[in-house]
């Protein structure tokens, strides 16, 4: 129960249907760190604030639950801030919220939940599940509201995962939950959605990476270095390769006759490539550590839709397996260029609303 | 479904007869204790009534003892109101001695001394949980104004050798500050005995009320106050008495006193079966800290291999109230300072409960807690990623 709309309203419908259920708020970063982030010296409206647990709280008081708070924040550090931090030093843009629910949230914590006596968790999460009979497969689809869909970020769970968890939500648009949480008399029904990262104030995560090691006494390695474009001329300076993420237009401080884009950034000599948009299309990409999910690994080329982040509408694809151990590599090939193939994001292979599975962009 | 209450060291529930009083007192004695009229009167003699039953706990007198708002504000007044923050320039800095085992209220008074600019030395207790002297005779030094050291600890229950402290820091020319807030009815406490200058205690952990402690200030002892308005309490703290409150603790002391022998020997019995029924039923559990000097109702167990914060929460829905390490703001578990000063590794920190026994537990309820561990360890155990059974 993050206090939100979402998880607020799964725990209304369970106990409408009765269900015996316990709720349980994580406490994944102490939002008094870091300051500096926020001068205003309000660590609120964001995940793990105390505001969004003493609204978590309050629901559970409403609906007559037990309810606790546990304490995952050095899983948390460990396993998606160091992470995401290393990632954007390697010139990749992570998915925090994949390694969360990958370590963290369908991990220790369905563990936890386990442990304390639950057979299963139930999270507010906008995605359906269901069963393969034939193939003895969890099976997962976007959920029913396309606009609110997390299945991108939940394409890492594996089958003894998903065994043990329900997305209530699943069947449900945005506001037919909030409809739910009014009849149900939550008292967050009118709470405004999250957004952002949960750690990151103000989704400034550059910012969140200098006060991260300024609060470590790390000094800061030399992250400062050339803007180039594609031919090798020098075009400018920039602050930090973590600043900049493939397809990003703003901020790269250059003046020029048509619109630059970072096309890529290159960590080794701290580098940022810069060039036209269609500089960034691209028809191939390879992705590793794959997790299938409704179908068991492939071993010949398929037919898929492939989505390569959050917001990018699934592109028709080839999807062809590398080597021959189980498809844990595969080669997607668009139909058509797509823009901004960005290293560290995720290739998640959709068959309509069926998520096949999905790895992590190389 | 039944629940059993093995969480005394947190607080403790209203014993009947201290209700009796504080309900005869909210309903009889409206007054203010500084009026002059025979309302004020009646309401100014409960409040001496109830301070001498305080005091005859303690073994003090009457005029030593300052009512507070309860623990944390005994040791804010003791801690803040002796140590002088402002010399003035060129004067030698104060200096304040206290412990890594000590409960944040006083703590964080500490704290607030080092950013006025007085140094605070934090002495670390032995593997035991108790502080060694000869480390606080080691660490005073001649601009030394205050030892704070607590008589027993809150988490493993351990006894600290307050005399012997209390002397070391009189011959080093300092007062001696004790947060007896987990000590006072719960073990016989005598202040003259101790030798102590401040003592504090809180009214919830033995049977009163929330919102109401003393702290003990021995005839002489230089004390400003650290509030400022009316001249209540000796002009030490101001505000309007409590004298509802007052009448609680008051109470609750004098039963204290009566039943301690009795209830300190039938608690450490209970203590001990609890401990050898969890120890001799459960592998790979220990008590940490001190097992001989320690207060009557308290134990504190490692589980190694599995989070307590989860253990704790198995527990509770299990109908037993028990607890782990320390509440953060969020109220997620923080793994125990105390644990991790005596030096317990920070995984067997985190696998540690805290059971706190009391007046409502018998032998029936310990034996359904023992059983209540036994089958919660092993579940989270089989999950556990870092559990391999010996």
């Amino acid at each position: 129960m993050s206090g939100g709309v979402d998880s607020s309203v799964v725990a209304g419908l369970l106990q409408r249907q009765g269900q015996r259920i316990v709720g349980l708020t994580m406490q994944l970063w102490n939002q008094r760190r870091l300051p500096e982030l926020t001068p205003e010296g309000g660590a609120t409206g964001r995940c793990c604030s105390l505001d969004d647990v003493y609204d978590a709280r309050h629901v559970a008081q409403h609906l007559g639950i037990p309810y606790y708070v546990v304490n995952f924040e050095s899983g948390f550090e460990e396993q998606v801030v160091k992470p995401f931090i290393d990632d954007y030093l390697s010139g990749r843009t992570p998915i925090p919220c994949t390694l969360c629910n990958n370590f963290i949230k369908f991990d220790q914590f369905l563990d936890l939940a386990e442990g304390v006596g639950a057979t299963r968790i139930a999270t507010g999460h906008y995605a359906r599940l269901g069963f393969d009979d034939a193939t003895g497969r969890y099976q997962m689809s976007r959920g029913a509201d396309h606009s609110k869909d997390q299945t991108y970020f939940l394409f890492g769970l594996k089958q003894e995962q998903l065994a043990r968890t329900d997305f209530p939500l699943g069947r449900y648009t945005k506001p037919q939950v909030r409809e739910l949480a009014r009849e149900l008399g939550l008292p967050v029904a009118a709470k405004p959605d999250s957004q952002e990262i949960c750690f990151v104030p103000n989704g400034d995560y550059a910012a969140f990476i200098d006060a991260y090691f300024r609060e470590r006494g790390i000094a800061p390695e030399k992250t400062q270095g050339e803007i180039r474009d594609r031919a090798g001329r020098v075009l400018g300076e920039h602050a930090g390769v973590h600043h900049f993420t493939v397809g990003q237009r703003r901020g790269l401080g250059i003046a020029a006759a048509e619109p630059l884009y970072v096309i890529a950034t290159e960590p080794a000599n701290q580098r940022v490539i810069v060039g036209r948009n269609e500089d960034l299309l691209r028809a191939t990409l390879t992705a590793k550590d794959m997790n299938w999910i409704s179908i068991a690994p492939i071993c010949s080329p398929i037919r898929a839709q492939v989505k390569i982040r959050n917001r990018h509408v699934a592109a028709d694809a080839t999807v062809w397996p590398l080597g021959s151990n189980g498809a844990t590599r595969i080669e997607v090939r668009f139909d058509e260029p797509q823009r901004a193939v960005t290293p560290g994001q995720a290739a998640v292979l959709y068959s309509g609303d069926l998520v096949l599975g999905g790895g992590w962009i190389e | 479904m039944r629940r059993f209450y093995f969480d005394h060291n947190a607080t403790t529930p209203v014993s009947q007869s201290v209700l009796e009083v504080l309900v005869a007192a909210l309903l009889e004695v409206p007054g203010n204790a500084s009026s002059i009229h025979q309302d004020g009167q009646l309401a100014k003699q409960r409040l001496e009534a109830a301070r001498r039953e305080v005091t005859a706990l303690l073994g003090c007198d009457p005029k030593e003892l300052v009512f507070t708002s309860g623990g944390t504000e005994a040791d804010n007044l003791a801690i803040l109101g002796s140590v002088a923050r402002d010399l003035g320039a060129g004067a030698p800095h104060s200096h304040v001695i206290t412990t890594a085992i000590e409960h944040p209220a006083v703590l964080n008074p500490c704290r607030e001394l080092e950013r006025s600019g007085v140094p605070v030395t934090y002495i670390l207790p032995g593997p035991d949980g108790v502080i060694e002297p000869g480390d606080i005779r080691r660490a005073i030094r001649p601009e030394t104004a205050l030892v704070s050291v607590m008589h027993a600890n809150n988490e493993t229950g351990a006894l600290q050798p307050i005399a012997e402290i209390a002397a070391i820091a009189h011959q080093g020319g300092a007062l001696m500050h004790s947060d007896g807030v987990q000590a006072a009815g719960k073990i016989p406490v005598d202040v003259r005995a101790l030798g102590v200058d401040f003592y504090s205690i809180s009214g919830h952990k033995f049977y009163a009320t929330k919102g109401i402690g003393a702290l003990y200030v021995k005839k002489g002892a230089n004390l400003r106050p650290i509030q400022f308005g009316g001249k209540h309490e000796r002009e030490r703290r101001p505000g309007t008495e409590n004298v509802p409150s007052a009448v609680a603790l008051g109470k609750a002391a004098a039963i204290a006193r009566g039943t301690l022998p009795i209830e300190t020997l039938r608690l450490s019995e209970l203590r001990d079966r609890l401990e050898t029924g969890i120890l001799s039923r459960v592998p790979d559990t220990g008590v940490n800290g001190v097992s001989h000097s320690r207060t009557p109702n308290t134990t504190n167990i490692y589980f190694d291999g599995l989070e307590g914060e989860a253990l704790v929460i198995s527990l509770d829905l299990k109908g037993f109230a028990v607890s782990s390490g320390s509440a953060c703001s969020s109220g997620a578990v923080e793994p125990s300072h105390v644990l991790l000063a005596m030096g317990l590794a920070p995984e067997r920190a985190r696998a540690s409960l805290r059971f706190s026994l009391g007046a409502s537990n018998n032998e029936e309820q310990v034996d359904a807690l023992i059983d209540a561990v036994a089958g919660s360890v092993a579940q989270l155990r089989k999950l556990s990623p870092t559990y391999t059974s010996a």
